[in-house]
C-alpha cells in the first residue's frame, strides 16, 4: 500500500511501534517455554542458570535430571498413567462427542442452543466445581479412585473440544448429500463412514487431539478423585512443584513441550489439508 | 402454490418430527453421558450445599428435647441429661470428634469445649450421667450454660439449612435480629471481590498485550502470518504445568529474572515476585493470552483493510480513523475475547496455588482449602455454587453475545 | 471400507484388553503406605520398604504427604480410602484418633525386640501411648540458619527468630499453628513447662497471634518440610523451621552450611497408623509390626531420629548420637498431642483467619 507523504513520519513511527510491541509480546509468549528447556540440562539442583551453564561450559550440562526421571518408579507409573488415560478418555470423547456433533449440524435438533450451552458446559465450568462435584458423587458410587472414574471424569471434559472442532467441519455441509445416498439404499451406518466421515475427519482428528491434551494436562479433577494409583504426569509435578523444586521437573516439561509441538504441528497439518479439502470443494 | 390439504400437513409434521427425532437421537448418548458424569455430580454438589445431615445423625434424642426449649435460659435438665448421655455414646464409639468438628462450625470455639467434656464425661458410667449429667455437663465447661451455644446446636441439627450460604456472603443468623453481618470475620465476600478483580486486570493485561499482536498479524502476508502464530499456538498447547512451571522459574528469589537483574546491577537486592498476586497476574495473563488472541485475529483477518484506507484517503486523522472505524468492527473479537479470558480466570485454581503464595489466592483456592484442608464441605460446597452461579451468569452471556460453539482454538 | 471398520474395531477390542489387564494389575496385593518423603522418605525407604517389600514379596506403594489429618479424613467421611498406612506426627495423632479416623492397634501383637525384651518393655512409653498407632521415631522441630546467608550476627536462640532487628531478614515456618503457637509463647517468656497451659486460654492465644504477628511479614509459610532446606539453601529465608533431620540431612549428605538451633525445640514422635476401613486392614498391621522392628527403627538414626524402642540402640550408627533430639531434650518442650486434639481445629481456623487478615 502507498503511503500517502504528509502522514509518513507518523504512520512510520506507528508501524515500527506496533511491530516492536508485537514482537515483545511474541517473545513474552514463547520465552517462558524456551528458558525452560536449556534448564532442564542443569547439573546442579536448582531452578536457575549457573555460571557454568551461562559460559557454556559443558560439564554445567547433564542429563542427570532425565536420568532421575526414568529411573523413578513414581515418574514411570505417572507417565503410563497419562498415556493409559488420555487415550481411553479420548475415544470415548471422540466417539460421543462426533456423534453429538453431526446430530447438532442438523438443522431440525430441537432444542440446539440450550442442549449446545449444555454439551459444552464442561469447559466453562471452573474446574474447581466439577472437581469437588465429582469427589462426593463418584465416591458414592465407588468409582473414586478408580482408572474407570478418572476416566469417564476427563472423557467428560475432552467432549466440548470435540463437538467444536467437528461442528466447525459440519457447517455447509450438505444434508442432501446424506438423503440422496439413503434413497439410494445406504445404510445409516454408511452413509456416516462414506459421506460423512471423509468430511469432518480433520474435525474429529483435531477434536481427538484436543480431547487428548485435556486428559494428559487435567490435574484439579486428578488431585480430589484420584488415588496414588492413577497419579498422572501434571499430578506428580504438581506435589514436585509443591514440595521439592528440582529440576527434574524441568526435564518432564521439556518433553512435554516436545509432546505439545508433535501436537501442533499435527494440527497445523490437519488444519492445512482441510483448507485444501474445502478449496477443491468451492472450485468444483 | 396450492394450500396444503390437511393430510400433506400431517405428513410434513410427522416428517419433521421424524427428522427433529433423529437428529436427537445423535445427541442422546452424548448428552446422557454428560448428565451422569459431569451434571449429576454438580447436582449433587448443589444438593451437599443445603443438605446436612451429620449432627442429627449423631445427637438425635438431644434435638428432639430441644424442640420443646423457649430459646431463652439453658434447656432444662432432662435435655441436658440427654445430651450427656449421647455424648458419652459419641466418645465411645470416637465420634465425639466429629461432634467437635460440626459445632464448632455453628459456634466458634466449641471444638475443644466438646472434646474436653467428652473426654470428662466419657470416665463417668451411664448409671451416674442418668442423674448427674446435667451438673456434669456445666461443670466441665462454662460454655454449656450459654443460651447461644443451645441455639446453635439447635440450628446446626437442621437437616435442610441455608446456613453455610450465610456463612459463604459472611452472614450469620442472630437468634434475635435475624441475618446479620458476621461480627467476627469477613472473608468470603472480600475475596470474592479480590478474584473478580485479578480476573478483571487479566483481562485487561491480555487485551493490552494481545490486541496490537492480533493486529500486527491480520495485517501481514496470510503464510507469514501463520508462521508466527505458531508462536501464539505453542503455549496454548503446552501443558499449563509446564507453563507454570516455567514461571516459578523465572520468578523465583534466585530464579532468571532475579539472576538476571542483579547481574546487570539493575538491582542491588532479589525483588520478592513469586508467591505475590503479582505472580497470580502475570503467569495467568501468559496462560490466557492466547484466548484473547485467536479470536481478535480472526475477526482482524476478516475486516477489509480498504475502509481504514478509504477513511483516511478522504482525510480522517490514523487515530481518529482508527477508533471511529476499525476498533468498532473489532468489537466482536475483542468481547468473546475478553468474555472467555475473564470466565476463565475467574475460576482458576493450579495457576494461583503455585504461584501466588498466600497473597494471590483466589476463590477456588479457598474453595479447594474448604475440600481439602478444613474438610468443611458444606461450605466449600456452597462457595462453590455461589461461583458456579456467577459463571453461569457470564457463560449465558457469552452464549447469547458470541455463541457457545464460536469458541476459537486455533 | 468394511477392512477399515474392521481395523477400528480391532485396534479398539486391543486397546479395551490392554486396559483390563491394567486395572488388574491394579488390584494385585500391594499396600499404600503414606510418609513424609525427602531425606526421611528416603531412610525409611532403605531401611523399612525395601527391606518389607524383599521380605514379604507385597508390594508397597510409597507416597508423600505433608501432614495434618485432612487428607485421612476426607477419605473416611467419603468413603473413599486410598490409603492403607500413614506415618503421623504424634502432634496430629490423638485428634486423628478421638474423631475416629483411624483403627485401633493391639500392641500386644507387636513382636519382641532383637535381644528379646517384650515389646511392651523395649518401647518408650510414649511410642505406645495411642490405641491407634505406634511410635516410630523421636524428631524435633528446630530452626536453622545458613553460614553463608546469616550474616555477622549468629542466631543463638528462640528469641533471635522473632527479633528482626538482631538477625534482620525472612523467617520460613510451616503454616500450621502447632509449633508456632508454642515458639511464640516461648520467645514471649513464658516458661516452658507452662506453654501449653497458657495456649489453652483466650488470652495465651492472643498472645501467641500477637507475637506471630510481630514477624508476619518476615514470614515466609511453607506447606512441606522438604521445602525448608531448599529455602535456607537459596536464601529464601535466613531463619527456617524444619524437622531437625531434614537439616542433619543436608548439612551430612551435602555438605550445606547449616547450623542447627536447638533452643526452644519442640520434640515429638512420629507413630504408624493404619487408616479406619482401610480394605487391607491385616496386611497393614503386618506391615506396622515389621516397621518399627528394632532393626528397621535402628536406621532411622541416619536422619538424626531417634528410634523409639531401647534395643535399637546398639545397632545405631554412633556417631548420629549427639544430633539426636534426645540429645537436647533440656532446650526443648514435648508437642502434646492431647492439647493439639482439643484445640487443633479451632486454632487451625483462628490461625487461618488470621493469615488472611
Amino acid at each position: 500500500m502507498k503511503i500517502p507523504s504528509y502522514f509518513g513520519f507518523w504512520h512510520h513511527l506507528g508501524a515500527w511501534l506496533l511491530k516492536t510491541s508485537s514482537w515483545l509480546v511474541l517473545l513474552f509468549l514463547i520465552m517462558p517455554i524456551l528458558v525452560i528447556i536449556p534448564l532442564s540440562f542443569n547439573v546442579e539442583p536448582f531452578f536457575s542458570f549457573t555460571e557454568g551453564m551461562l559460559t557454556l561450559q559443558p560439564e554445567a550440562y547433564s542429563l542427570r535430571w532425565y536420568r532421575e526421571i526414568f529411573s523413578d518408579a513414581k515418574w514411570i507409573l505417572a507417565i503410563q498413567n497419562s498415556f493409559l488415560i488420555g487415550i481411553f478418555a479420548t475415544i470415548l470423547a471422540t466417539v460421543l462427542g462426533t456423534c453429538a456433533a453431526v446430530g447438532l449440524a442438523r438443522d431440525d435438533m430441537p432444542y440446539r442452543r440450550f442442549i449446545t450451552a449444555l454439551l459444552l458446559s464442561p469447559m466453562i465450568v471452573p474446574l474447581i466445581i466439577t472437581a469437588a462435584g465429582m469427589f462426593f458423587f463418584y465416591s458414592d458410587l465407588g468409582l473414586a479412585g478408580s482408572y474407570l472414574g478418572v476416566i469417564l471424569a476427563h472423557a467428560a471434559l475432552g467432549t466440548p473440544f470435540v463437538i467444536i472442532t467437528v461442528t466447525a467441519t459440519l457447517t455447509g455441509f450438505d444434508y442432501s448429500l446424506a438423503r440422496a445416498a439413503i434413497n439410494l439404499g445406504a445404510t445409516p451406518l454408511r452413509v456416516f463412514f462414506d459421506i460423512i466421515m471423509p468430511l469432518i475427519r480433520p474435525g474429529v482428528i483435531s477434536g481427538a487431539l484436543f480431547a487428548f491434551i485435556t486428559s494428559f494436562d487435567e490435574v484439579v479433577v486428578i488431585l480430589f478423585m484420584a488415588g496414588p494409583q492413577q497419579r498422572t504426569i501434571p499430578r506428580q509435578m504438581f506435589s514436585g512443584l509443591r514440595e521439592q523444586i528440582n529440576p527434574s521437573i524441568l526435564a518432564i516439561a521439556t518433553l512435554l513441550i516436545l509432546v505439545s509441538i508433535a501436537l501442533l504441528v499435527t494440527i497445523e497439518l490437519l488444519r492445512r489439508r482441510a483448507e485444501r479439502l474445502r478449496g477443491v470443494e468451492l472450485i468444483e | 402454490m396450492s394450500a396444503l390439504t390437511t393430510t400433506e400437513a400431517g405428513q410434513a409434521a410427522s416428517a419433521r418430527s421424524k427428522k427433529r427425532l433423529t437428529a436427537f437421537l445423535f445427541v442422546v448418548p452424548l448428552l446422557a453421558f454428560i448428565l451422569l458424569t459431569f451434571v449429576a455430580p454438580i447436582g449433587s454438589m448443589l444438593w451437599r450445599s443445603v443438605h446436612h445431615p451429620a449432627v442429627a445423625e449423631l445427637i438425635p434424642l438431644t434435638l428432639v428435647e430441644l424442640q420443646r426449649w423457649d430459646g431463652h435460659a439453658i434447656p432444662d435438665e432432662t435435655t441436658l441429661n440427654v445430651f450427656a448421655l449421647e455424648l458419652h455414646g459419641l466418645a465411645k464409639q470416637r465420634l465425639s470428634g466429629k461432634l467437635s468438628e460440626e459445632l464448632n462450625r455453628a459456634y466458634t470455639g466449641m471444638s475443644s469445649v466438646v472434646k474436653s467434656s467428652a473426654r470428662r464425661i466419657g470416665r463417668l458410667k451411664i448409671e451416674q450421667l442418668e442423674s448427674q449429667g446435667a451438673e456434669t455437663l456445666l461443670q466441665a465447661h462454662r460454655n454449656w450454660s450459654k443460651a447461644e451455644v443451645w441455639y446453635a446446636i439447635k440450628r446446626a441439627g437442621q437437616i435442610y439449612t441455608y446456613d453455610y450460604y450465610l456463612t459463604a456472603l459472611d452472614l450469620e443468623l442472630h437468634p434475635e435480629q435475624g441475618i446479620q453481618v458476621r461480627e467476627d470475620t469477613q472473608i468470603y465476600l472480600q475475596l470474592y471481590g479480590k478474584t473478580l478483580n485479578m480476573a478483571l486486570v487479566i483481562t485487561l493485561f491480555c487485551a493490552l498485550l494481545g490486541y496490537p499482536l492480533a493486529y500486527y498479524l491480520s495485517g501481514l502476508p496470510e503464510n507469514r502470518a501463520n508462521l508466527l502464530l505458531v508462536l501464539v499456538l505453542l503455549p496454548f498447547w503446552t501443558s499449563l504445568l509446564v507453563r507454570t512451571t516455567a514461571w516459578i522459574a523465572l520468578l523465583q528469589t534466585n530464579g532468571v529474572i532475579n539472576s538476571f537483574l542483579l547481574s546487570s546491577g539493575l538491582i542491588g537486592q532479589p525483588i520478592e515476585m513469586l508467591y505475590t498476586s503479582f505472580a497470580t497476574i502475570i503467569a495467568m495473563t501468559h496462560i490466557l493470552l492466547p484466548f484473547m488472541i485467536l479470536p481478535l485475529y480472526s475477526v482482524m483477518r476478516g475486516i477489509d483493510p480498504s475502509y481504514l484506507r478509504a477513511a483516511m484517503s478522504l482525510g480522517a486523522k490514523p487515530i481518529p480513523a482508527f477508533a471511529r472505524i476499525y476498533f468498532p468492527m473489532t468489537l466482536p473479537g475483542l468481547s468473546a475475547g475478553a468474555l472467555l479470558v475473564f470466565i476463565i480466570s475467574v475460576g482458576y485454581y493450579i495457576t494461583p496455588a503455585l504461584v501466588g503464595g498466600t497473597d494471590g489466592q483466589m476463590i477456588s483456592n479457598i474453595i479447594a482449602f474448604h475440600m481439602q484442608r478444613s474438610n468443611n464441605w458444606e461450605l466449600a460446597a456452597a462457595l462453590g455454587s455461589l461461583l458456579l452461579g456467577l459463571i453461569l451468569v457470564l457463560y449465558w452471556l457469552y452464549d447469547r453475545f458470541v455463541g457457545a460453539s464460536n469458541i476459537k482454538l486455533g | 471400507m468394511a477392512r477399515s471398520l474392521t481395523t477400528r474395531f480391532s485396534t479398539f477390542a486391543l486397546a479395551a484388553a490392554l486396559g483390563t489387564a491394567t486395572f488388574a494389575a491394579s488390584a494385585q496385593d500391594s499396600l499404600t503406605v503414606v510418609s513424609w518423603g525427602g531425606a526421611y522418605g528416603a531412610a525409611q525407604q532403605k531401611h523399612v520398604i525395601d527391606p518389607y517389600q524383599k521380605d514379604t514379596g507385597v508390594k508397597v506403594l510409597f507416597e508423600d504427604y505433608s501432614g495434618g489429618v485432612a487428607e485421612i479424613k476426607a477419605q473416611v467421611e467419603s468413603g473413599n480410602i486410598q490409603w492403607d498406612v500413614v506415618d503421623f506426627e504424634v502432634i496430629d495423632l490423638e485428634r486423628a484418633c478421638s474423631e475416629g479416623l483411624l483403627e485401633v492397634i493391639p500392641h500386644e501383637t507387636l513382636p519382641a525386640g532383637v535381644d528379646g525384651t517384650p515389646a511392651a518393655e523395649d518401647f518408650i512409653p510414649e511410642a505406645l501411648a495411642s490405641e491407634c498407632a505406634v511410635g516410630n521415631i523421636v524428631w524435633s522441630v528446630v530452626f536453622a540458619y545458613n553460614e553463608k546467608t546469616i550474616g555477622g550476627t549468629k542466631a543463638a536462640d528462640i528469641d533471635d527468630f522473632f527479633d528482626t532487628t538482631k538477625i534482620p531478614g525472612k523467617r520460613a515456618m510451616r503454616k500450621r499453628p502447632q509449633v508456632n503457637m508454642e515458639w511464640a509463647l516461648l520467645a514471649d517468656g513464658v516458661a516452658p513447662e507452662e506453654v501449653y497451659e497458657v495456649l489453652a486460654t483466650a488470652e495465651g492465644q492472643q498472645r501467641a497471634f500477637d507475637k506471630l504477628a510481630t514477624i508476619k511479614n518476615d514470614i515466609v509459610w511453607f506447606d512441606s518440610w522438604s521445602q525448608a532446606p531448599q529455602l535456607l539453601n537459596d536464601g529464601g529465608a535466613v531463619l527456617v523451621q524444619s524437622a531437625n533431620g531434614r537439616f542433619y540431612d543436608a548439612i551430612r549428605q551435602e555438605n550445606k552450611p547449616f547450623v542447627i538451633v536447638w533452643d526452644g525445640h519442640v520434640y515429638d514422635l512420629d507413630a504408624w497408623a493404619i487408616v479406619k476401613g482401610s480394605p487391607k486392614k491385616d496386611l497393614a498391621l503386618k506391615f506396622v509390626a515389621y516397621a518399627t522392628g528394632s532393626k528397621p527403627l535402628a536406621g532411622m538414626p541416619d536422619v538424626a531420629y531417634g528410634p523409639t524402642r531401647k534395643s535399637s540402640t546398639p545397632m545405631m550408627d554412633p556417631t548420629a548420637a549427639p544430633h539426636l533430639p534426645t540429645a537436647h531434650l533440656d532446650k526443648g518442650i514435648q508437642a502434646s498431642s492431647e492439647f493439639w486434639a482439643d484445640y487443633g481445629e479451632s486454632l487451625g481456623e483462628k490461625f487461618n483467619e488470621w493469615l488472611l487478615k
